[in-house]
């Protein structure tokens, strides 16, 4: 070891890292200085003490890696990198239980008001972008970023690309993350839904996200295998499409350089479809191409079946990003968005059931000859149930973009029981089933701690979603129906307050509907945490054997 | 060569493959997008649309950060009980001037587009410091943090001047008396009244929270509130210019 000491050299992504960590500390210092607002000089702050860790950390890094950096193959076998993957498998089911858990406050709050406490940062109006950027961006961007390294290293048989580049991603993003939560809390959004975060933040995630799209792509151009698997299309879809979505929603003109506020370029009918050109792209392309691409690589590989049709796969790979696009103006049916715009938004929608149950067709048929095994393997179970409830989200999402219904619909509870159908059942039961896979894979062990406690996540976690999603029918319903209601003397019914009144029962259901949906995720960070630790000395034991014997 | 060997072009190229996903989703934003910018029904001006005044602009951005658009939309749709519930549907031209637009996607509670003069300054003081004292049904959070803070005066000039950088038509008389017309309009008394209501049409000016001494974001909040929706006079408007 100590010979070869005088060899070893930095890289220049080393190097050229820690010195632009380290001119970040300051300018980062500098801009908290001059802070014109408390949560920018805090924010400013933070960003000043993880520039400088990060500056340690690459330098320790150094210090303690051996004189060349890992081959990207060893014995002719690819030497993948898990060590990024780890990270964000871990943040995801933090992140996870964090965004369930406030989740479940903003739920409860909306039952019995006396929650929010009348502070600033406890308000629902605060805690609302916290649980929705926790769940989708936070859980959900963590378990895509850790699937898609897992599965673009595995389908393309190379090392993951670059050396600094996967840790700086998966740092960064939940750099970002920090940033935005905090930031809600103190009272910093543009209010654009799923793209509060204010300027600066969106500047890192910019940066973070072009690293993260070379880091893929360039895995892809150094991949053994001929074809490119079908679950990294969807990977690259959702990663190539949200960077173009992030900046055409958030370009704007920061009040100053050394504060929080600014203002978006885009304004009124403008900004309203820009935002929900992004904001239903989000759904498409985020929480579906990404998680599709998930359904493509686990449910194969658990039920250990090929996939079902490689024909039907391209059909719907490129019908579905070419409709999604469109979809947008159904969020804006009968406002000032002309009324061309709403009709194009309501009839791509509908269209969009097509595709989008050939990816439930796909993932499901894969299942062909393997079906007894949802009785065995609770693990595959969540992963079909995941796509019964795609399924069935995608020709809910139509239903509501007709104008008609959508007239009823638009405004009420039966919006929030739709997206959670999708959220909890699609995106949560997909990612808890990956998770269920990676964490035994990427810690080598030989399965998870135990089935039977993720058969009761399975249980519990799916009366909730029943539960929630059925009160929001019968509330979201019921509220359209008010408000529309006439008297025989055609007077309007009712007042506005007597619709809120008439929630309530609804409310306290949804929240328990939530609170079971968290204590199954807990169930399952405690089942990820057992498989990780406790197995330790289970499996160590007969491998010494071996060991002996031979 | 069948079509599913074609297919293969993507499978094989990484590049090809990013090039193909970019020009398939170009397409749907780019046609729904793009007519926006120079439609008449979403670009013409309606009589009485005027830039908020700083009081009102420091009020909505209070409103922006405290996410009340979660729970009020500001869009009335053109259907029976809407219009007869909050008033006239909304007008592309009311929310010209809005960088966010802030029409929302839920009514856990009821529209705002409206709401402007419905209610007493005494009234939204209250209910926004403690709903329940109001409306004991009512699941809204209290707001009575609001009165004790006060409004950064002296920042004023530079949200009207980033406004104006995004399209808002701030003129420079309006950027350079920013600061006297936002004091102007939380004090009825002020010696500033009369230069601040020309240059603001229809803007009210008085003590919105009841409380003497420097303006408070419940001074801006209430005095943003009771403004929406009265800008446009509905017996002068003529609806056939401005067919959707």
């Amino acid at each position: 070891m100590n010979q070869s000491q005088t060899a070893k050299s930095m890289t220049h992504g080393e190097a050229g890292l820690a010195i632009v960590f380290a001119a970040s500390a300051f300018l980062c210092l500098f801009a908290a200085a001059k802070a014109l607002d408390t949560a920018f000089a805090f924010h400013a702050s933070l960003a000043c003490a993880a520039s400088l860790w990060a500056v340690f950390a690459i330098m320790n890094r150094y210090y303690d890696r051996p004189d060349s950096l890992p081959a990207r193959e060893i014995n002719g076998r690819p030497n993948y990198n898990m060590g990024p993957i780890k990270f964000s498998a871990v943040m995801a089911v933090f992140w996870g239980i964090a965004g369930f858990s406030v989740g479940l406050l903003i739920a409860s709050q909306l039952a019995w008001p006396a929650l929010n406490f009348d502070l600033p940062w406890t308000s629902f109006g605060r805690l609302r972008p916290l649980h929705t950027s926790a769940v989708v961006f936070a859980f959900g961007g963590n378990v895509l970023i850790a699937t898609s390294f897992y599965v673009v290293q595995k389908t393309c048989r190379a090392r993951l690309a670059g050396d600094l580049a996967p840790w700086f991603v998966v740092i960064g993003y939940n750099f970002f993350i920090l940033i935005a939560g905090t930031g809600y809390l103190l009272g910093v959004t543009q209010s654009k839904e799923y793209a509060e975060p204010e300027w600066y933040a969106d500047l890192w995630l910019t940066i973070v996200w072009v690293t993260y799209l070379l880091v893929f792509l360039m895995t892809i151009v150094k991949r053994k295998e001929p074809h490119i698997f079908v679950a990294n299309w969807f990977y690259l879809a959702f990663i190539v499409t949200i960077a173009v979505l992030h900046l055409g929603n958030n370009p704007a003109l920061p009040v100053s350089m050394f504060g929080s506020k600014s203002y978006i370029a885009w304004g009124g009918v403008q900004d309203a479809m820009f935002q929900w050109w992004y904001g239903h792209n989000a759904v498409g392309f985020f929480l579906t191409a990404g998680f599709l691409a998930i359904m493509y690589y686990f449910i194969p590989k658990r039920a250990e079946r090929p996939v079902y049709s490689y024909r039907l796969s391209i059909i719907h790979f490129w019908a579905i990003i070419f409709l999604y696009i469109w979809a947008g103006p159904h969020h804006l049916h009968y406002t000032a968005l002309p009324d061309w715009a709403q009709t194009l938004g309501m009839t791509f929608s509908i269209m969009l059931w097509m595709p989008s149950w050939g990816g439930m067709i796909n993932g499901m048929m894969t299942l062909s000859g393997a079906w007894d095994k949802l009785r065995t393997d609770p693990v595959l179970r969540m992963l079909v149930v995941s796509v019964a409830f795609y399924g069935m989200a995608t020709f809910e999402g139509p239903l509501m973009s007709i104008k008609v219904v959508n007239s009823l619909s638009h405004y009420t509870d039966w919006t929030i029981g739709h997206v959670h159908s999708g959220a909890l059942g699609w995106v949560g039961f997909v990612s808890f089933g990956a998770l269920y896979c990676l964490f035994p894979w990427l810690w080598d062990r030989k399965g998870l701690y135990s089935l039977k406690l993720v058969n009761w996540h399975f249980w519990i976690a799916t009366i909730g979603i029943v539960l929630y999603i059925s009160s929001m029918w019968v509330s979201g319903i019921l509220q359209g129906l008010m408000w529309r209601a006439y008297t025989s003397l055609g007077f309007l019914e009712y007042s506005f307050i007597e619709s809120v009144e008439a929630m309530h029962p609804f409310y306290i259901i949804r929240a328990a509907g939530g609170a079971l949906f968290l204590i199954g995720a807990l169930i399952m960070a405690f089942n990820l945490w057992m498989t990780v630790y406790a197995r330790e000395e289970e499996v160590t034991a007969p491998v010494a054997l071996q060991a002996a014997a031979e | 060569m069948s079509f599913w060997s074609r297919h293969q072009i993507f499978e094989k190229n990484s590049i090809v493959l990013v090039g193909g996903i970019l020009a398939v989703i170009a397409i749907g934003g780019l046609v729904e997008i793009t007519p926006l910018f120079y439609l008449k029904s979403t670009i013409e001006v309606v009589d009485g649309i005027r830039p908020y005044t700083p009081l009102e602009l420091t009020g909505r951005n209070v409103y922006v950060r405290e996410g009340c658009y979660l729970c009020h939309s500001q869009m009335i749709r053109p259907l029976r009980d809407e219009v007869e519930r909050y008033g006239h549907f909304s007008l592309a031209a009311e929310s010209m001037y809005d960088h966010p637009f802030q029409w929302g996607s839920k009514r856990t509670g009821p529209d705002l587009a409206r709401v402007g003069a419905k209610y007493s300054d005494e009234w939204h003081v209250t209910h926004l410091n403690n709903p329940r004292a109001i409306v004991p049904q009512s699941v809204m959070p209290g707001y009575s943090f609001l009165s004790e803070t006060e409004v950064d005066v002296a920042g004023i000039a530079d949200h009207l001047r980033t406004s104006r950088m995004v399209g808002v038509p701030y003129s420079d008389e309006q950027i350079a008396n920013a600061v006297a017309d936002l004091k102007a309009q939380a004090d009825a008394d002020n010696a500033g009244v009369d230069a601040f209501a020309k240059r603001y049409p229809k803007a009210v000016a008085r003590n919105f929270d009841g409380k003497p001494g420097t303006p408070t974001e419940m001074d801006a909040l209430v005095s943003y509130l009771q403004m929406l929706g009265t800008l446009v006079d509905f017996k002068l408007y003529n609806e056939k210019a401005n067919l959707r």
